[in-house]
């Protein structure tokens, strides 16, 4: 692991913004442009953090941008406030009312409708500052006359001009949102939403309420883009309507895209490219009106050949020439799996309120689910004791993982009741039920691709250290207690400890399958649900995987569906036979063996092979 | 002052500019539900058919040729995009494929601005539907009528090749499962080709068919964009019944609010598509868990 030097980022920020105005100069930048690639990357850190940590495309920033920019202008021309940071402070607080009005709408939907509702609704924000509001936001003339702030500290008075005088205000603002964005990315909040970014489906099963932290992305990109559009008032002495346009918002997803997303400093290297570059077209290629259309080709091409921008074409360039360095980890011979059971939880899972409760960890009754006319379960009841180990078995197409995902309340059941621990969890969502200590591994691997396996397991003990929703921001995830040792105690209890380190997709598919199962340990489920743990599995694999279930069905109470019936009879307590939607049978692996329907439905045919 | 015949004639006006935001709705509905591509040039597409059929019209003079030779230049350019761009974007992220279509939008319209420059442009409307129809109690300009007229068989047309040829079944499957379709051994990427086409026609046979009635600028299919994003929204995506719905109520409500005052018609017409949201979040007409 490199080793982690505490804020070297923002020291290098603060560096960069100190040397700027001695530097850019010899490369041709004048200071009214630094200013506007200052206000643009300020801009742009809350979308990244929208759209690049968590992956919600918004093309309507401009909302925000004009609102926090029209709130700060109008009480700073009004003479109803002489303050100009605190007019901006009104601005953002604006700005990210706006948001969360905006925002519950349309996070109703996801991925292209999202894209298309925001777009929708930040034209009403232009239309609604055009014509109904033009007596406060000077409709089509905007509003000039907004001052620059005069700041007196320790006896000294700065009065901020124009120019270069103008960069250090900017450039102190610029440092005050990148700092916050850092913090916000090093949270758990920020672990959270790039989680909610790789597998929206298993940051939610694995108990976080996704909707929640999307609206908080949502809401601190619109307070970001309310900041800078108060600035950009500022700077220019004047707040011009066509903030509120579709270009603006295009503007900030192009540079963003260029300059390269989830890296919070790409919307700043997009802004100087794109003023940079219509700079120079302009003047000196003397393209005029045209230097857009080379801009939109770059766009293109950069979308189509360099996904992750500028910086991340650099990051992997610099990974290439390095020649991929990383050493090839050595893998012993020896099971990943000790027969040894890892001591027992040493960390205190919270407490849930069931704890006490000693009657059947689930009951159900009656479970019933159609789509259209088919049933795809049928009047199913189906109880589970404590610390007993389920199997439920069944040819395909059963109904098994229908059951599954409704007793996990993924999918609400047509007619029936689901109680766990006594209490009634019909119609609950997947995230509170994984909170009350339910949960399940998925028959196909739903992993955060892009994330290490420690990482992986991390998004969900936060869930089960943080409760379902919580916003801490600005506290580090390394504060968060018991984290660590619980990642690090799932991890040695599917035998991937030493693979803590390792993207995902370096993994083998064994050790996917085993890190599939950690997600759901790590949630400290007292229910686990096993959607075929040995799917696809080598021989050696099943071997291991039977081992690592008999190590953590101590403490737990499990339920697996599988067709390997050698584990099956050689695991499970009880088994229950599925077929054609309806129970056929129940009872111990012998009962199950002797039953005349089984046989004929189900076992038969495996013994005729 | 809102007396009977201006409002029958703000009726008249909605219905022609909500069938025309229906046709090209249908064909934003026919690309996403075939390709599950959001196309976002589409705006800029509408705007390019308004040109082509505008340099046609220089030509020869005659309105039939622009109309035809829009719409089919709309087919060609669609397909060349498809085949060129999109092609690269089917095993990517949706969010990748809204940039790369927006940035293609830019490159047209910035294209056009190029060629055409920033000034207005007109297109007449052919000489036997100038001038104004009486219409009973009130007189109604003739092009209009003539405008709802064509985009109406447009429709219908629409209608025949999605439900009555074998392009139209394999499109309406793409709808329902795209993934299946392509186990069925059609190749898919002559259809993909195609659909694209013809969806990109959809909105440049309406650009022409509209240029009479506006003046032609390089930023024409911007707001036409949103508001044909409003219009799948509130019919519901991928639905194209839906389409032509959501077509004609947002061309009423545009139509009917700028009578009592214009400068809410857009709000009012946001206002809708939010309620629909809050309350229907699938839109009218669409199916549950899509999308």
């Amino acid at each position: 692991m490199r080793r982690h030097i505490p804020l070297l980022v923002e020291a290098l920020t603060a560096i960069g913004l100190i040397a700027t105005p001695f530097v850019v100069p010899h490369l041709g930048f004048a200071p009214d442009t630094v200013n506007q690639i200052l206000t643009w990357g300020l801009f742009g850190i809350g979308f990244d953090l929208l759209y690049g940590y968590t992956g919600l495309l918004s093309f309507g920033q401009s909302a925000f941008f004009g609102t926090g920019g029209f709130v700060a202008a109008y009480l700073l021309t009004n003479n109803l406030m002489a303050n100009v940071p605190l007019a901006l402070l009104i601005g953002i607080v604006g700005a990210a009312v706006a948001g969360v009005a905006v925002g519950v709408i349309a996070l109703r939907r996801t991925g292209i409708y999202f894209a298309m509702i925001t777009v929708a609704i930040a034209e009403t924000f232009f239309f609604l500052e055009n014509s109904p509001l033009s007596a406060w936001t000077g409709g089509e003339n905007g509003l000039p006359g907004v001052p620059t702030p005069t700041f007196h500290l320790f006896g000294l008075t700065w009065a901020v001009g124009t120019g270069w005088s103008m960069y250090w205000f900017l450039a102190a603002c610029y440092f005050i949102g990148i700092v916050v964005a850092l913090r916000i990315v090093r949270s758990p909040v920020g672990a959270i939403l790039i989680a909610i970014r790789d597998n929206p489906l298993r940051a939610r099963a694995v108990g976080h309420a996704i909707g929640l932290y999307k609206l908080a992305a949502f809401v601190v990109a619109a307070a970001y883009a309310g900041f800078a559009g108060g600035l950009l008032g500022v700077m220019q002495g004047f707040m011009p309507p066509d903030a509120f346009t579709f270009d603006t918002s295009g503007q900030l997803v192009m540079q963003t895209v260029i300059g390269g997303g989830a890296t919070l400093f790409g919307p700043l290297l997009g802004a100087a490219v794109w003023l940079y570059l219509r700079d120079f077209l302009q003047a000196v290629v003397g393209l005029g009106a045209a230097w857009k259309l080379v801009l939109g080709l770059v766009f293109v091409l950069l979308v189509t050949f360099l996904r992750r921008g500028l910086i991340g074409g650099l990051v992997d360039a610099v990974a290439l020439l390095r020649g991929r360095a990383r050493p090839a980890e050595a893998e012993g011979d020896a099971p990943a799996i000790s027969t040894e059971p890892p001591p027992l939880a040493s960390i205190a899972r919270r407490r849930r309120q069931d704890d006490a409760f000693t009657g059947p960890v689930l009951e159900a009754r009656g479970l019933t689910k159609t789509y259209g006319g088919i049933a795809a379960n049928r009047d199913i009841d189906f109880t589970v004791t404590a610390g007993e180990l389920r199997a439920v078995i069944g040819p395909n197409g059963a109904g098994k993982s229908t059951f599954f995902k409704m007793l996990t309340c993924e999918v609400p059941p047509s007619a029936g009741t689901i109680r766990f621990h006594g209490r009634d969890i019909t119609g609950l969502d997947v995230s509170r039920v994984c909170q009350m200590g339910l949960t399940k591994s998925y028959q196909v691997n739903q992993l955060f691709a892009r994330q290490t396996v420690a990482q992986n397991v991390m998004v969900a003990a936060l869930a089960e250290r943080r409760g379902i929703f919580r916003l801490d921001l600005l506290r580090s995830i390394r504060s968060v207690r018991g984290l660590q040792a619980q990642v690090e105690q799932t991890l040695a209890m599917v035998g991937l400890a030493a693979r803590a380190e390792v993207p995902v997709a370096e993994l083998a598919y064994g050790e996917k399958r085993r890190l599939e199962i950690a997600l759901a340990l790590a949630a400290s489920p007292s229910l686990l649900l096993l959607d075929e743990p040995l799917a696809g599995m080598s021989p050696r694999e099943r071997v291991e995987t039977v081992q690592l279930l008999k190590n953590i069905r101590r403490g737990r109470t499990l339920i697996v569906v599988e067709h390997d019936m050698d584990a099956v009879f050689e695991l499970a307590e009880r088994i229950t036979v599925l077929h054609e939607g309806r129970k056929l049978a129940e009872g111990t692996p012998e009962e199950i063996q002797r039953n005349s329907f089984v046989q004929d439905a189900y076992l038969g045919g495996v013994a005729a092979e | 002052m809102i007396t009977w015949p201006n409002f029958v004639s703000q009726l008249f006006n909605g219905l022609a500019s909500g069938a025309l935001l229906a046709l090209i709705s249908c064909g934003l509905t026919i690309i996403y539900g075939t390709l599950g591509v959001l196309n976002l040039a589409h705006g800029a597409m509408f705007m390019l058919g308004g040109y082509a059929g505008y340099v046609a019209f220089q030509a020869t003079g005659s309105y039939v040729v622009a109309v035809a030779f829009g719409a089919l230049f709309l087919v060609v350019v669609g397909a060349v995009i498809e085949r060129v761009v999109i092609r690269q974007f089917y095993d990517r992220p949706p969010e990748d494929q809204i940039l790369v279509t927006f940035g293609i939008g830019i490159v047209i319209v910035e294209l056009v601005r190029l060629g055409f420059g920033s000034l207005t442009k007109t297109v007449p409307p052919p000489s036997w539907a100038a001038g104004v129809t009486p219409m009973g109690f009130l007189i109604y300009p003739t092009y209009r009528i003539v405008v709802l007229a064509i985009a109406a068989a447009a429709l219908a047309a629409l209608y025949i090749v999605l439900y009555r040829t074998r392009l139209g079944m394999i499109v309406r499957a793409g709808i329902e499962d795209s993934g299946m379709v392509g186990m069925l051994g059609i190749n898919v990427y002559r259809v993909f080709m195609l659909v694209f086409g013809v969806g990109a026609m959809a909105a440049g046979f309406a650009g022409i068919v509209n240029a009479p009635v506006v003046s032609l600028t390089p930023d024409l299919g911007e707001s036409i964009l949103v508001q044909t994003f409003v219009v799948v929204v509130i019919g519901g995506v991928g639905s194209f019944p839906g389409a032509i719905l959501g077509g004609l109520i947002a061309g009423e409500i545009l139509s009917l609010t700028s009578m009592v005052n214009p400068a809410y018609s857009e709000v009012m017409l946001f206002v809708v598509m939010t309620l629909v949201l809050l309350l229907r979040p699938q839109g009218l007409l669409g199916l549950k868990g899509r999308a």
